[in-house]
């Protein structure tokens, strides 16, 4: 069948035909406003309308980019103070929280029936702080993210902790030595699963504090880039004026003038001000803050370690490099104390002024008692002198448990200094932007129509 | 006649075949008496061996082992692990430098367990805090034997040594001697002095009461076993694996003390536990919801480990324990009180072992 001959060209054939119908020329509305704009510079008033739009665009650009740019830069500076440091100190709290209570636990242990109301007391509202403070970590947290994984993991560790706290209590109170050994398991649950978990989640909103740092803190060199083109646009537009009119001052472009000169310098004042006291928070609150936060973790590790030495008896050993065996929580102590050191005399180099400084002196102090009367503790440990060791620790004259505490209120005193500091100069920062948006986008309606009300006084002469 | 001459023929015969038969028999008989006569000439050597060499049984065991099986001993020379808690001194009341200087310093330096309840442990109710059971009672028998009547209440000092600590405490004389559930071993006899055993007791498997495992065998199918690191307990659990209990089972990954495995089996992470039957009982006193399961399937002996050098006092401790083991006071009142209520009465570890000196 080669009935079916080659169509060539049927569906192509139309176009040529259509082609010169559309010959009458439509021309886009832009190509016509062009046009007319050329038509209209042809004569002084048309320039003059030109002008006058132009330089109304500039400063009503100018005044909107500030406002936007700024706006940006003091909601994250407001987060800053009001969102992503209360979240960080949040977790903070948790961290300090979590390893609060395992101290109180281990401490309580110690005492068996002597186990004070004051310790016990303390253990609850650490486990309750830190599970209402992982309800509002949880609250503020994408789902998906890093931190709601380590938040779903946390919520499931702290009951199986409190589970193996109050099994050792339980045995402890019947005379079992597995008491001890639920003890050591409810510690290594905390040291080795929640403590690590809860550090990320500090870490991770540090890491939110820093962005939102990074927003808040960088010059709007746009908006200032624009607002020296919109000074230079009305400067020329007067020096064309004077130099076609003699006359000097033409009032709505020397308002237009000044109030876009009022917003750039207030702009680049404000934010720099700004800058200052945000970045001041940062160097002098923040990094104090964690320094601080991490010496007093070290601090409730090293206590925690020092009863469980007691606790455990020997039942855990750690090999040093030199094959030397230690007591595992003995080695633990060590390694603690030392990381205080450490911590407290960074935070010492931190510290702005003596307000902060002192606490902190007074931390080392107990500190370096305390290692030595950790020193005699061991001792007697080691003679075989439990009762007299275990009194050194848990005792109340002379005990390790003053040093601890008194360690521990001075770092809580730091903390609470440095948070004020944080809190003045990031609330300075966030002060010195105080208004520049709305007064940017309010001021620059004022130029545009100091410019237009301007242009419009020449045109007028034209009428 | 012909046939009678046939017949004759095939008596002859089969008599003859008959007495071939009969030899054979006899000589297979005299062969079994022949072993048994050179059976019974060792044995009598050996009982007359016996005096001269002042060794008991184990010399015997000891010569016979090294006919018959010299090739395979070139490995493992001359210890011999089912007996060398056999290997302790003989007893003797005379003084030396050891116990003179202990009299001297008037503390007799212990190293025990303090979380071994029933065994060593300390009371978290009793309001000082003293160490208590079994090994506590015999240390404070070997001080009050030491010190005589110059014993008082501060004449011990008990020092919580880690497990692994227990050599190098006693080699570097940091304690006079290490009460606390030590088994006697080749390995250890080399590094440090044993007193004769004060207990006997073997590796034993402890699950819940309700649970369907009945001891070291097959009903360990597929159920996660908990041990302790570096324990006995780990190493037989692997080598056993595929062998006496099914490949199946799920050793779990040891545990850093073997109070640990009761946590792990209260938590319902663990389903038995293997430890020695001492501490298996001392686990299984703190917890009336599981037992003993089946009998031991190893043998060991606890002994009052000491310095290499200290033979003096080793003498004295072998002493100490010979007047301990029949004291109605001592042993049985201290198991009685101790042991009793979880290993029962039955149990192989129920009587003092009896002792036998190098």
């Amino acid at each position: 069948m080669p009935a079916l001959p080659p169509q060539p060209g049927r569906p192509g054939a139309p176009a040529p035909r259509r082609a010169p119908d559309a010959a009458p020329a439509r021309r886009t509305a832009l190509a016509e406003g062009v046009d007319q704009l050329r038509a209209a510079a042809t004569t002084e008033p048309g320039r003059l309308r030109a002008i006058g739009a132009l330089l109304a665009l500039l400063v009503v650009a100018f005044g909107a980019v500030t406002a936007w740019q700024t706006d940006s830069r003091a909601s994250a500076a407001d987060d800053v103070l009001h969102h992503s440091q209360p979240l960080s100190s949040d977790a903070a709290d948790i961290y300090r929280s979590l390893a609060d209570a395992n101290t109180m636990a281990a401490t309580g242990y110690l005492a068996g029936l002597q186990e004070t109301q004051a310790t016990r007391d303390q253990y609850e509202l650490d486990i309750r702080t830190a599970a209402s403070k992982l309800v509002t970590a949880a609250a503020n947290t994408d789902p998906g993210s890093s931190s709601a994984g380590i938040i779903t993991d946390l919520n499931e560790l702290l009951p199986q902790y409190k589970g193996l706290v109050e099994s050792a209590r339980a045995n402890n109170r019947q005379g079992f030595p597995v008491g001890g050994a639920y003890l050591r398991a409810a510690n290594d649950t905390m040291q080795t699963k929640m403590l690590p978990k809860a550090q990320e989640l500090y870490k991770n909103e540090n890491a939110r504090l820093s962005t939102d740092y990074g927003n808040a803190t960088p010059y709007p060199w746009f908006a200032i880039a624009l607002g020296l083109v919109a000074l230079g646009g009305l400067a020329w537009a007067q020096r064309r004026n004077y130099q076609r009119t003699n006359r000097v001052l033409n009032h709505g472009l020397v308002a237009a003038s000044a109030t876009t000169a009022v917003v750039l310098l207030w702009v680049v004042v404000g934010h720099t001000v700004a800058r200052a006291g945000l970045n001041d928070s940062y160097d002098h609150g923040v990094k104090s803050l964690n320094v601080l936060h991490d010496a007093r973790i070290a601090s409730l590790k090293a206590r925690s370690d020092e009863n469980l030495t007691l606790v455990s008896r020997g039942a855990e050993t750690h090999e040093l490099a030199d094959g030397t065996v230690m007591d595992a929580y003995d080695w633990g102590y060590d390694q603690e104390i030392a990381t205080l050191g450490k911590g407290l005399k960074l935070a010492d180099s931190l510290a702005d002024d003596s307000a902060g400084r002192k606490p902190v002196a007074v931390a080392n102090s107990s500190m370096t008692v305390w290692i030595s009367r950790h020193k005699q503790v061991s001792s007697d440990n080691n003679a075989g002198d439990y009762q007299k060791a275990r009194d050194g620790v848990i005792g109340k004259d002379g005990a390790t448990a003053e040093c601890f505490q008194a360690v521990d209120a001075s770092l809580d005193q730091a903390l609470n200094h440095e948070t004020k500091e944080f809190q003045r100069s990031a609330g300075d920062g966030l002060d010195a932007m105080t208004g520049l948006t709305v007064g940017a986008a309010v001021l620059a309606v004022l130029g545009a129509a100091g410019a237009v009300l301007g242009i419009g006084r020449r045109l007028s002469e034209y009428r | 006649m012909k046939g009678g001459v046939t017949m004759r023929a095939r008596n002859d015969f089969l008599r003859r075949l008959r007495a071939v038969r009969r030899l054979r028999i006899s000589l297979r008989g005299w062969g079994g008496v022949g072993a048994m006569a050179v059976v019974c000439v060792l044995a009598v050597a050996f009982v007359l061996l016996l005096p001269l060499t002042q060794s008991r049984g184990e010399a015997g065991a000891d010569l016979g082992g090294q006919r018959t099986t010299q090739g395979v001993q070139a490995r493992a020379p001359k210890c011999d692990e089912s007996t060398i808690q056999n290997q302790s001194p003989a007893p003797s009341d005379a003084g030396g430098t050891t116990i003179d200087a202990i009299k001297a310093r008037g503390v007799l330096k212990v190293g025990v367990d303090q979380n071994s309840y029933r065994w060593g442990y300390r009371d978290p109710n009793s309001a000082k805090g003293d160490l208590a059971g079994f090994d506590i009672d015999l240390v404070t028998a070997i001080a009050k034997n030491i010190f005589g009547s110059a014993y008082t209440d501060k004449s011990i000092q008990f020092l919580a040594i880690p497990t692994n600590e227990r050599i190098p405490a006693i080699q570097k004389n940091r304690v006079d001697m290490v009460v606390r559930t030590m088994t006697i071993t080749c390995k250890r006899a080399g590094q440090v002095a044993f007193s004769a055993p004060y207990f006997v007791t073997g590796q034993q498997v402890l699950a819940p009461k309700v649970s369907s495992i009945t001891g070291y065998n097959d009903t360990l199918a597929n159920k996660r076993v908990c041990s302790a690191k570096t324990s006995t307990a780990n190493d037989s659990l692997n080598a056993d694996k595929g062998k006496k209990i099914p490949a199946s089972v799920t050793i779990m990954d040891p545990v850093p003390n073997q109070l640990d495995c009761l946590v792990k089996l209260q938590l319902g992470e663990a389903d038995a536990v293997v430890t020695d039957g001492a501490l298996a009982a001392s686990q299984a006193a703190q917890d009336p919801t599981v037992e003993l399961k089946g009998s031991p399937f190893t043998t060991e002996y606890y002994g009052v480990a000491m310095n290499l050098k200290a033979t003096d006092l080793v003498r004295r401790v072998n002493r100490i324990l010979e007047t301990y083991r029949t004291s109605p006071s001592g042993w049985r009142a201290s198991y009685t009180k101790w042991l009793l209520p979880t290993l029962r009465a039955d149990s192989k570890s129920a009587n003092p072992p009896v002792p036998q000196y190098k």
